[in-house]
């Protein structure tokens, strides 16, 4: 079985493979979000073409699934976690939310694969980040998405949530044959499952493996200053010679460096 | 007490009909109404329904148009004032107060009933003709259309807008049916009620019933009852006074509130149950 996953974008070929996983870096403003709205059909290149499993992107197609960042809920919120699985059901259609047989064999057969069984009665606002996170998976798994894109999940999430919503995904692809493509600021947590990078900066890019693509000579050329990449623990950590250069992968300066002292002190030396 | 009701006289059951009518069409919307944050918007649009019945009063001796008009007008501008809740709020109390001052003025150049004012700010349920009865039902029957068609983008578009947008849901077109259909819906409740006392119809069942359930089908449901409940209860008790039914509505209405939150919040605690994060499913 083959599904042609083919993303072309500012002069930049590239093609997804079933299963594959692919992570999107770059700094703030690279195109990392624009990339993801053409893909979700919301934004139309200027120029070349898109194709997911040789369709054009759609709105609320069943080809791609989506999981956003984590986000706070109001606690009063009238909506359980599986009222917000079944939303990645049938949601975007017109009519009544009336729970069928069918349905209700699909969400909890979703919120199962997640393992999301003990809390996926409880209102949304009260879980925690990870509980809610691995409720966005069923979410964006339920209409077997053949592409998973993923904006930052695991942004706000604590060390061994993020490990767990990571292992997830990881295990989706390998079993189902899905293909991700997860942009982050933050490659560490992931980099056991990446299969090639996708670095973005200003236009130019670098697609490769980690290794390939994670290297001082690369990523120096690719901002056109000089950056050094550290090897620490199993750990990558890219570092600038001044404060415009890089903040990723690993550096992270603007959301909870708390989780990272290695990357918060090494950037800026 | 109830036995003396007499429910044989077209004026009272006029009044139950278009009672329950609203009560159906607010508890149905409430629930949006809290969930998109929209109770000063209610509020903004009722009080300048108030400024569209007068005008309508003076020019036409027609305060149902006016109202509707004023409601639709004040919508439309809400809804291009986008999604930032703080501007959006400045900018309705801005207008509100405005159009207040200009709804009393327009009211001191009118020399009709005395009571028409206060009609219009405190409900007159049991003067509804039948025209104006016929208004209500075409409302109470297009607002549950449209709200039978949209319900599930809507909500999906008021609590989980990113995923929305990304699925492909018209969030922005969404948000401004739903002000169309709360311009309606006021209008209409500001018959039963008043235009000051509309959000005792449109807020309070609905934050009385999210004490009750987590399932946005069940909270709507519940939020139609308690409506039901504080309408029609409003009006059969008012029927043996000499009180205007909204004071009763209106206290039926927060007094299910209050039980609510009295009972309410142990549901939500025995639901919630802890689980680590640390359990994987390998």
């Amino acid at each position: 079985m083959r599904f042609g996953d083919r993303v072309l974008f500012e002069d930049l070929e590239l093609a997804v493979g079933a299963g594959e996983f692919v992570a999107v870096l770059g700094p703030n403003g690279s195109g990392k979000t624009t990339l993801l709205r053409v893909l979700l059909g919301l934004t139309r290149l200027s120029s070349g073409g898109v194709e997911i499993s040789g369709r054009a992107p759609k709105r609320g197609s069943h080809d791609v699934g989506y999981v956003p960042q984590q986000r706070a809920f109001d606690p009063d919120l009238p909506i359980r976690g599986r009222d917000l699985v079944r939303f990645g059901l049938d949601g975007h259609r017109r009519g009544l939310p009336i729970a069928t047989a069918h349905s209700r064999g699909r969400v909890d057969a979703a919120i199962r694969s997640v393992g999301a069984e003990p809390y996926a009665d409880a209102p949304i606002g009260l879980l925690s980040g990870g509980e809610q996170q691995r409720l966005r998976i069923a979410q964006a798994l339920i209409g077997d998405p053949k592409v998973l894109l993923c904006d930052e999940p695991l942004l706000s999430l604590d060390l061994s949530q993020q490990q767990v919503v990571s292992e997830l995904i990881d295990r989706r692809r390998r079993e189902a044959g899905t293909a991700v493509v997860f942009v982050t600021h933050e490659i560490n947590p992931i980099l056991p499952y990446v299969d090639r990078v996708l670095y973005l900066v200003g236009g130019r890019w670098r697609v490769g493996t980690p290794a390939e693509v994670l290297t001082s000579e690369g990523l120096s050329e690719l901002y056109g200053t000089d950056v050094d990449v550290l090897h620490v623990r199993g750990r990558i950590i890219v570092v600038g010679s001044d404060e415009s250069a890089p903040t990723e992968p690993g550096g992270h300066h603007h959301h909870h460096d708390e989780h990272d002292h290695h990357d918060h002190h090494a950037h800026g030396s | 007490m109830i036995s003396s009701i007499d429910l044989s006289q077209p004026f009272a059951q006029h009044a139950l009909i278009a009672g329950s009518l609203v009560a159906l069409i607010c508890g149905l919307i409430s629930p949006f109404v809290v969930t998109r944050g929209l109770a000063f918007a209610v509020h903004g649009t009722s009080e300048l329904a108030f400024t569209g019945a007068a005008a309508g009063l003076l020019v036409s001796d027609n305060p149902i148009g006016g109202a509707l008009a004023g409601a639709l007008i004040v919508a439309v501008v809400i809804a291009g004032l986008g999604d930032r809740a703080q501007e959006r709020d400045t900018a309705i109390g801005v207008v509100l107060a405005f159009g207040l001052g200009l709804g009393v003025l327009l009211l001191s150049y009118y020399h009709g009933f005395a009571t028409a004012a206060t009609n219009i700010l405190f409900g007159n349920i049991f003067g509804v003709s039948n025209d104006q009865l016929l208004v209500l039902v075409l409302i109470g029957i297009g607002v549950a259309l449209v709200m039978a068609v949209v319900y599930r983008p809507l909500l999906f578009a008021s609590v989980d807008v990113d995923v929305a947008t990304a699925r492909g849901v018209p969030v922005r077109l969404l948000g401004l049916v739903f002000l169309i259909v709360l311009a309606l819906t006021v209008t209409a409740a500001a018959q039963v009620v008043g235009t000051l006392l509309v959000l005792s119809l449109a807020i309070t069942p609905a934050a009385a019933a999210q004490r009750w359930s987590r399932s946005p089908f069940l909270v709507t449901a519940l939020a139609i009852v308690f409506a039901l409940a504080a309408a029609d209860g409003g009006i059969l008790i008012s029927l043996s006074s000499t009180i205007k039914p909204s004071v009763f509505v209106t206290f039926i209405s927060f007094g299910i509130y209050l039980l609510s939150r009295l009972a309410g919040p142990l549901v939500a605690r025995r639901r919630r149950r802890v689980v680590p994060d640390m359990v994987t499913h390998a």
